[in-house]
């Protein structure tokens, strides 16, 4: 679902944010992407959404050579993945079912589709009795919930998180990591940057680990808890 | 487009067990067109609600796009009015036929009748020398310089008045050149060169409208590039989210082009408003002068083609204004 081929990506100034990095994350698997602040987590999920383009190197997104993939095309690409971003990134003029039915209205979906499915992926976060609210009103984790119903809605093959429980206690963080289970559970690819190493030793995933932008580890999140 | 979305939903990589996803993708083809002009309504009544959640900003901007466009076109209902009422007077054309010396009366009156059957001739009048000289030494004064002359000076002269279809000014010019060339004829003179004159000047102002109208549509051009300017940086955030979630550069426009619309819709119903409201305030005394002149002269007002054409334009100048805002500033705007 996602190929790193011995990516780097070096910004203007000469800092160069990821070295040579090589990994494959399987369709329907999961995996988290961690190490300290500054290691490149948020850059190589910048590259996979083609915020940012790798300085060299190829990444392959669905079978896809992001590296050719012309700007006009990226649209279209970011429609096959959902993004969960840590500052939620809501558009706090509108209700919590019109944040939510956005990617469809996107995607061009019939009215009465985008119902049915906004309904779902607020049932599926537990907010479908929200939906009239405006973000503004709502906590910090129903903001979150919010935010993945959003990136789940039009039920993309690839589901990519940054730091998604940075603001969040360890109850709700917990929370919010079974239901990226749970979407992973249905078959879709997860990919979660964050450097909450308590929550992720609990569970049972595949670990990449990045230090000043190389991979240097590539395991099992149980191994973190042994190591640690 | 087709082919790049198909290109990305290549079913290779595709788990078996996504299968929701595939089944939603199987239902998304029903209808498509028209979620397409729904979402377009719903973009072009949503623009609406936008502006109408600052009305006076909103109104402050139509306003300048209405004064912008009601001087132009202010200017042309007026200079409308002016051909309108000289071409009432361009009926009253006529041609003056100076017969030369020694032409004797039973020629001048045969010619008479055969220019009465010439086509664009309605009436020809016969003014005999004498007719001519008694005329003369009535309106002149010079009666005893003329009892002085041992004959008559003056020529005698056929008054031809042409038909209205004939009066313009380019069929004139051809019948003078027959007219001329006919062997009685001496000198043959429209008397009517003044209005010729005045459409010159007519003319002259509507180019005047034009250039005027050039320079307020750019100024509007700019006003609406400037507020949609001020709209995209202010929505900045809610920009570089739905990049995020994969909308394309069409989608984002669309709200700004309709925004755009409604300005320049709404500034050519306030510049409609205020022509016709001009209009009225003159009609009254417009009414009594052409009374003291004893003419049946109205002012016209707004008439459809007029209207159609000043909304057209305060429309095709709001689109036209927003494009210019959103080509310039919605491409820099790019998540990092």
């Amino acid at each position: 679902m996602i190929q790193f081929d011995n990516v780097s990506k070096r910004y203007p100034g000469g800092h160069e944010a990821l070295s040579g990095v090589s990994f494959h994350v399987q369709p329907g698997e999961m995996a988290f992407l961690t190490g300290h602040s500054g290691a490149g987590k948020s850059s190589l999920l910048k590259l996979i959404a083609l915020i940012e383009r790798s300085s060299r190197g190829q990444v392959f997104v669905d079978g896809q050579n992001l590296t050719r993939l012309k700007n006009r095309h990226i649209p279209h690409l970011r429609r096959k993945i959902g993004i969960v971003f840590q500052s939620h990134n809501l558009l706090f003029d509108r209700t919590v079912f019109d944040n939510v039915a956005l990617p469809l209205i996107i995607a061009g979906y019939h009215p009465s589709e985008v119902g049915r499915r906004v309904r779902a992926a607020l049932d599926k976060v537990g907010l479908l009795n929200r939906d009239k609210a405006y973000p503004i009103t709502l906590s910090g984790g129903e903001q979150q919930r919010v935010g993945i119903a959003r990136a789940v809605v039009n039920r993309p093959p690839l589901l990519l998180a940054d730091e998604p429980t940075g603001n969040l206690d360890p109850e709700l963080s917990r929370e919010i990591m079974g239901l990226f289970e749970e979407f992973n559970r249905v078959g879709v690819s997860v990919l979660i940057a964050t450097h909450d190493h308590d929550l992720i030793s609990r569970l049972d995933h595949r670990l990449l680990t990045l230090s000043g932008g190389r991979l240097i580890r590539d395991g099992r999140t149980t191994e973190l808890a042994a190591t640690a | 487009m087709k082919r790049a979305s198909r290109n990305i939903r290549r079913p290779r990589a595709v788990p078996r067990k996504a299968e929701p996803e595939t089944r939603a993708k199987s239902q998304k083809p029903r209808g498509r067109v028209n979620a397409y002009a729904t979402h377009h309504l719903w973009v072009l009544v949503s623009s609406l609600g936008q502006l109408w959640r600052t009305p006076f900003s909103t109104l402050m901007t139509a306003a300048v796009i209405g004064i912008a466009l009601a001087l132009p076109a202010g200017l042309h209902v007026l200079l409308s009015n002016v051909q309108q009422l000289s071409a009432g007077w361009e009926d009253s054309a006529q041609v003056s036929l100076f017969i030369r010396q020694g032409v004797a009366e039973k020629r001048i009156l045969a010619l008479a009748d055969e220019l009465r059957g010439w086509d664009g001739v309605s009436d020809v009048r016969y003014i005999s020398r004498e007719q001519a000289l008694a005329e003369f030494r009535e309106l002149s004064g010079f009666g005893d310089a003329l009892d002085s002359l041992a004959e008559n000076p003056l020529p005698a002269v056929l008054v031809l008045r042409p038909t209205p279809a004939q009066a313009q000014p380019a069929a004139m010019a051809q019948l003078l050149e027959r007219l001329r060339k006919l062997d009685a004829v001496d000198q043959a003179q429209l008397d009517m060169e003044w209005i010729r004159r005045l459409n010159g000047i007519i003319e002259v102002g509507k180019r005047g409208a034009l250039l005027l109208g050039a320079l307020l549509a750019m100024a509007i051009l700019l006003v609406v590039g400037n507020t949609i300017r001020l709209t995209i940086f202010a929505r900045r955030e809610e920009i570089i989210i739905t990049k995020l979630i994969g909308a394309t550069n069409a989608f984002i426009r669309r709200p700004f082009l309709y925004t755009g619309f409604w300005y320049g819709l709404m500034g050519a119903v306030i510049a409609w408003l205020l022509v016709a409201g001009f209009l009225t305030l003159l009609s009254g005394p417009v009414s009594q002068l052409s009374f003291l002149y004893d003419s049946q002269f109205r002012l016209a007002g707004l008439d459809a083609t007029t209207s159609f054409y000043l909304l057209l334009s305060g429309i095709v100048l709001g689109l036209a204004g927003s494009w210019l805002a959103v080509s310039r500033h919605l491409q820099a705007i790019e998540p990092t």
